[in-house]
């Protein structure tokens, strides 16, 4: 079971070792269609899950009876490249993970994941290896505790250090309001755009008025 | 003496309200561009916590994604989900006074074939979007990356960005591109080189003397695909042929502002002697008509080229992916893809659906006809890109060569809509991404230009195009 504050993350981890797997494997474009994040966990790895008939595919790692619960992935590199859809990082969320560790990560899904408190243990190839080695040998999960404060995957058999921005850490430690952190800067922005518009003219307002020109040559026309 | 700086650099440095640390900045964004279906989780946390959207006049809508593409006259959205998400999203423009590109407009498009196309666009803008092909705009020299919904929610109630600043790339390409041969083909060599995560966490700027002389809407194709080598954005230093573009449409920038702009302009690119944290050369002269033979972007051979065989790779992960890549799509190790039969060719997206394009599919057709057995779409990137096709005749010529002339939109690209492809079917698509699934379960994608789709079409398989040209 995981621990329920973020300075700790206690996990069970499954081992899904495909490299550069997209967003659109982890949330295919069925499951794209709300205007809400809700109901995307029956989404997740949808085609890596079920088969064509939507039957569970047995030798799926997630699938297993072993691995029902775990909330760790231990990922291939370049996990979350393509497509910028946050839900890939809403549907693993709703299906119960809470970290991945991988030693890169696409660079939108690397954000996205941040922005949501989904944590990112970026370690290197050698210690994704070792995990991986460790895993493999096991029927179910590899546990696994993630220390955010220290920067630390450990297992029973193998520790590595991961990459984590100060930023990133205390978003994950303090669950921060990015946007309202940035609203602190409304003045220092209003100010930017002023000097910004006077010395480049032909930005302000751009997506505005080119709509209203092209409004304007229609009903010309 | 200032120290040198890259273009990258200089868009950075222009944009920043505020240093947050040492590698995090407040991005100022100039155009904020949103469609149906990364937006609508944005505007609802916008709204939960009460927030507005303080200018909104940067910031432009399209649906984009779900749309149909049936050539009918008027466009209804059967599944009700998705016709939701295009009301959602007329509903929140109309209520924070953000401009839309709605179903039915006549100038509805994909979004970043729009944005351009009517001088939303312009050199040394930072341009963003809930779509991660917003890179597309490095080729007028705006620094364009995509984003998730949570930093969507955060422009549109800040106009800013937390930005993680990025590493400096350049990717440089001298010679002539052969005949033959295009941007697609040239952007396909380049991330088979350097793989799908060659240039995770760079911007990438393209230089030489090929790139100079590609057309702008060749560049757009050049700095679109960039992110599928992982890139965080593309540039292209704007040069007479950029400039020309712009002011050719945004008639808006005339007079005092003309030369107020264009001076600015030419301060953007990287200094002599600025420092780049990688650098790649390429020869244009190697550059051959490019295919897809697996299942990620990189997974691209020169069409006269036969299909990797994985034990002969040295590296262990990609061994595994191109075992599991041909498994998918059933082709075999040495083959060659000359002759592979495809059921399905499919032309559009904003990688290439400009009317460029789509000229090069009509004169590679000619006075063909497309195979039997395949089905071969054509999908314009824009109500203006379809209008111009249909005036120089090649929505016409097409039609009569047995070609569907669709409407406007994302549409088989990534199959949000009801342009889905059946299990097994092959396709030859202009499109970006070859992953498994995208273009509909257990269906194959082999990424082509449009010559190269243009010669799948008529002859019903994988066709070197330069067999079926007539030397000039």
């Amino acid at each position: 079971m995981s621990a329920d504050h973020h300075t700790i993350v206690h996990g069970q981890a499954a081992l899904l070792d495909i490299a550069n797997l997209d967003t659109d494997q982890i949330m295919p474009k069925q499951f794209l269609r709300g205007i809400d994040k809700s109901g995307l966990a029956p989404g997740l790895f949808y085609d890596l899950r079920f088969d064509g008939e939507g039957l569970p595919r047995p030798d799926f790692v997630l699938n297993q009876a072993a691995f029902q619960g775990v909330d760790v992935l231990i990922a291939g590199s370049n996990y979350g490249c393509g497509s910028s859809r946050e839900h890939a990082v809403w549907g693993m969320q709703q299906y119960g993970f809470r970290a991945v560790v991988a030693s890169s990560f696409g660079e939108i899904f690397y954000s996205n994941a941040l922005n949501n408190r989904l944590l990112l243990a970026m370690v290197s190839e050698a210690d994704v290896q070792a995990f991986k080695a460790q895993a493999a040998q096991l029927r179910g999960p590899l546990a696994i505790t993630i220390d955010v404060q220290q920067r630390m995957v450990r297992s029973a058999g193998h520790s590595a250090q991961f990459v984590l921005s100060d930023r990133h850490q205390s978003m994950f430690l303090q669950g921060q309001d990015v946007i309202g952190a940035s609203l602190a800067y409304a003045d220092q922005i209003q100010a930017f755009a002023q000097r910004h518009w006077a010395a480049q003219p032909w930005v302000k307002d751009v997506a505005l008025r080119t709509r209203a020109r092209l409004q304007a040559q229609r009903t010309q026309d | 003496m200032t120290t040198p700086s890259t273009l990258y650099q200089k868009l950075v440095a222009s944009h920043t309200v505020a240093v947050l640390d040492e590698q995090n900045v407040l991005l100022f964004c100039d155009l904020h561009l949103m469609n149906e279906y990364t937006s609508p989780q944005a505007f609802a946390g916008l709204h939960e916590a009460g927030r507005g959207v303080p200018v909104p006049g940067q910031n432009v809508a399209v649906v984009s994604h779900i749309i149909p593409t049936h050539p009918v006259r008027w466009r209804t959205i059967q599944d009700p989900p998705s016709a939701l998400q295009a009301t959602n999203l007329k509903a929140n423009c109309d209520r924070h006074g953000i401009p839309l590109f709605d179903t039915n407009d006549p100038l509805q498009g994909i979004e970043h074939v729009i944005a351009p196309e009517h001088g939303m666009v312009r050199p040394g803008m930072v341009i963003i979007c809930g779509d991660s092909h917003t890179t597309t705009y490095g080729a007028l020299g705006a620094l364009g990356f995509g984003i998730g919904t949570s930093e969507v929610e955060h422009v549109l109630a800040t106009q800013t960005l937390v930005y993680r600043l990025a590493k400096d790339m350049r990717i440089r390409v001298d010679g002539v591109l052969p005949r033959g041969t295009t941007a697609k083909d040239l952007i396909l060599m380049v991330i088979s080189r350097i793989g799908a995560q060659g240039a995770r966490g760079y911007v990438v700027e393209f230089c030489g003397s090929a790139i100079g002389a590609l057309s702008v809407e060749a560049r757009f194709t050049l700095c679109n695909m960039a992110v599928e080598a992982g890139a965080r954005g593309a540039l292209i230093a704007p040069d007479a042929t950029a400039i020309d573009y712009v002011l050719a449409k945004a008639p808006d920038i005339a007079g005092d502002v003309r030369a107020q702009a264009l001076a600015h302009w030419a301060t953007l690119h990287s200094d002599e002697g600025a420092a780049f944290d990688a650098e790649h050369v390429f020869d244009a002269a190697d550059v051959a008509p490019f295919v897809t033979w697996g299942t990620s972007p990189d997974q691209a051979m020169a069409i006269n080229a036969t299909v990797p065989r994985p034990q002969e790779l040295a590296d262990a992960v990609q061994r595994s992916s191109a075992e599991q890549a041909l498994r998918y799509t059933g082709l075999v190790a040495g083959q060659s893809l000359q002759g592979v039969p495809v059921q399905h060719v499919f032309i559009g997206s904003c990688t290439n659906a400009r009317i460029e394009d789509l000229r090069e599919v009509d004169r590679i057709v000619g006075s063909r006809h497309v195979a039997h057995g395949v089905r071969a779409m054509v999908v314009p990137g824009s109500g203006a890109v379809k209008a111009q096709a249909e005036a120089e005749g090649i929505a016409e010529r097409l039609v009569a060569a047995g070609f569907e002339w669709r409407q406007p939109g994302c549409s088989m690209c990534l199959a949000m809509n009801d342009d889905v492809l059946a299990p097994g079917q092959r396709c030859a698509s202009t499109t970006n991404r070859n992953f498994e699934g995208r273009q509909g379960r257990g269906a194959i994608t082999h990424l082509v230009s449009p010559a190269m789709a243009a010669a799948a079409a008529v002859t019903g398989c994988i066709t070197d195009v330069r067999t079926l040209e007539v030397p000039a």
